[in-house]
């Protein structure tokens, strides 16, 4: 029994069959209408997280298996001091496969130690977002044709921003990627993503503060909100929360095929006349989620579908 | 020069980091062990300058070597038998620890269940690079080196 911590317990290998059958589900839909019949989602959210659980739970209906869950941990057993061990025990007899988000970061790991079911990690504090990550991974490959050979400019804050810690580990293991970190100086990525994962590897990277001077060259822009609840001061938010705004005037400094991506919700970050830009693909991006987690329930559940 | 008794069954902890012997017998819970224990602090060493020294009056399988190995690998053991070193043990680093040191991420989820284990995992050999088997915050062990 396999179960998803992070983006990196798939070889390459194994993430271009999950890519692969990805893009199969989005061409053929029918063919998986009926490949979960019978079998039951749990989503074990103790923290609220619309996007992603609402993604999980249309994932499992497309392939006609039901769902069932807690969308915070007021409404769980977790209100009543049950451990994650616990519930998860009880859940493995309930569904077949489980989705949990949580606040501290590890939860799901313990719960994958004590489960009887496949568990997802749906998020967990500001440690790992797995489907994020290989959401981001199906989008680039599906709209640029590869994950090699390509320029990608991560924009934002690259210091507290897991999306983007994620993306980095998984894009160096793929050919000849650049990378182009854009953010101020107070979120720049931290030393351990540059010393242990960029130097070590031998990664071609460089790091700007202008949006403006990375445009031309890059082939996919990553932009990123900056979290309030990750300042202690909020006169930091704010000097910071505008830093980047992607608006029509700096579009036009951009390749005619470059991608924007942005892993949702956006604040101010990118201009609303950007979503008409046909190089905008975070809505995009957000349905090959649903598309991505349908893979992922197939393979972890080992259903294969001819 | 100080004289200590010589072991006629035991273990003896050699060319310890001048000081570190207090740290060594915390781990190694040597308190609660019903059996002579010596410890000589900055004892001279040609190699090290000073050094400190534990003899432990019990058999080896009393001693948990995983936390010696974590503690400072480069320590030697020697088994004594009849008054004799019959046996060297290399201490390696432990691929992982139970219990032994705890994580320290508040955001990590052993700290508000209190009845999970604190393990870590041996996460880069060459580094000495310690992770939290939940929340991967890192742990470098803080050895002094030979």
């Amino acid at each position: 029994m396999r179960h998803l911590m992070s983006p990196m317990d798939f070889t390459v290998e194994e993430l271009d069959r999950l890519l692969d059958l990805a893009n199969d589900i989005e061409a053929n839909p029918a063919k998986y209408a009926h490949a979960c019949e019978g079998k039951k989602l749990a989503t074990l959210f103790y923290e609220p997280s619309t996007r992603t659980r609402l993604s999980f739970e249309a994932a499992m209906l497309n392939l006609g298996g039901s769902v069932l869950g807690f969308s915070s941990a007021d409404s769980s057993s977790a209100a009543k001091g049950e451990s994650v061990a616990d519930t998860i025990r009880v859940i493995s007899g309930y569904a077949d496969i489980a989705a949990m988000r949580h606040p501290k970061e590890g939860a799901p790991r313990v719960a994958s130690l004590h489960s009887g079911i496949p568990v997802i990690n749906a998020g967990d504090g500001g440690h790992q977002h797995p489907t994020q990550t290989l959401t981001d991974l199906l989008t680039i490959r599906s709209l640029k044709g590869r994950l090699g050979n390509i320029t990608i400019g991560l924009c934002g804050d690259l210091k507290f921003g897991r999306t983007v810690h994620s993306l980095i580990g998984a894009l160096i293991r793929y050919p000849n990627v650049k990378f182009v970190l854009i953010s101020p100086e107070e979120l720049r990525i931290p030393d351990y993503v540059r010393d242990d994962v960029l130097i070590k590897n031998h990664q071609e990277f460089k790091e700007v503060i202008r949006l403006e001077d990375a445009l031309p060259e890059l082939d996919v822009l990553y932009m990123t909100r900056v979290q309030r609840e990750r300042f202690f001061n909020e006169e930091d938010y704010v000097r910071m929360k505008d830093f980047y705004i992607l608006d029509v005037p700096k579009m036009e400094l951009a390749p005619k095929d470059m991608i924007v991506l942005h892993p949702l919700p956006r604040v101010n970050e990118i201009s609303v006349e950007v979503d008409n830009d046909p190089r905008a693909a975070y809505f995009k991006q957000a349905q090959y989620g649903v598309y991505v987690r349908m893979a992922l329930i197939l393979t972890l559940l080992e259903v294969k579908v001819c | 020069m100080l004289n200590v008794g010589k072991l006629n069954e035991g273990v003896v902890l050699d060319h310890i980091a001048a000081g570190k012997s207090m740290d060594i017998y915390k781990y190694l819970k040597l308190d609660k062990m019903d059996c002579c224990v010596a410890i000589i602090k900055n004892a001279r060493s040609s190699k090290m300058g000073r050094k400190d020294i534990i003899k432990v009056e019990c058999p080896i399988e009393e001693l948990n070597l995983d936390v010696l190995g974590f503690i400072d690998h480069t320590i030697t053991v020697n088994i004594i038998k009849d008054g004799e070193i019959v046996e060297k043990k290399i201490l390696t680093l432990p691929h992982r620890l139970v219990n032994i040191i705890h994580c320290k991420n508040p955001r990590c989820i052993t700290s508000i269940e209190q009845g999970l284990d604190h393990v870590f995992f041996l996460a880069d050999e060459e580094k000495e690079i310690y992770r939290c088997l939940y929340c991967e915050e890192r742990y470098r062990a803080n050895r002094k080196r030979k």
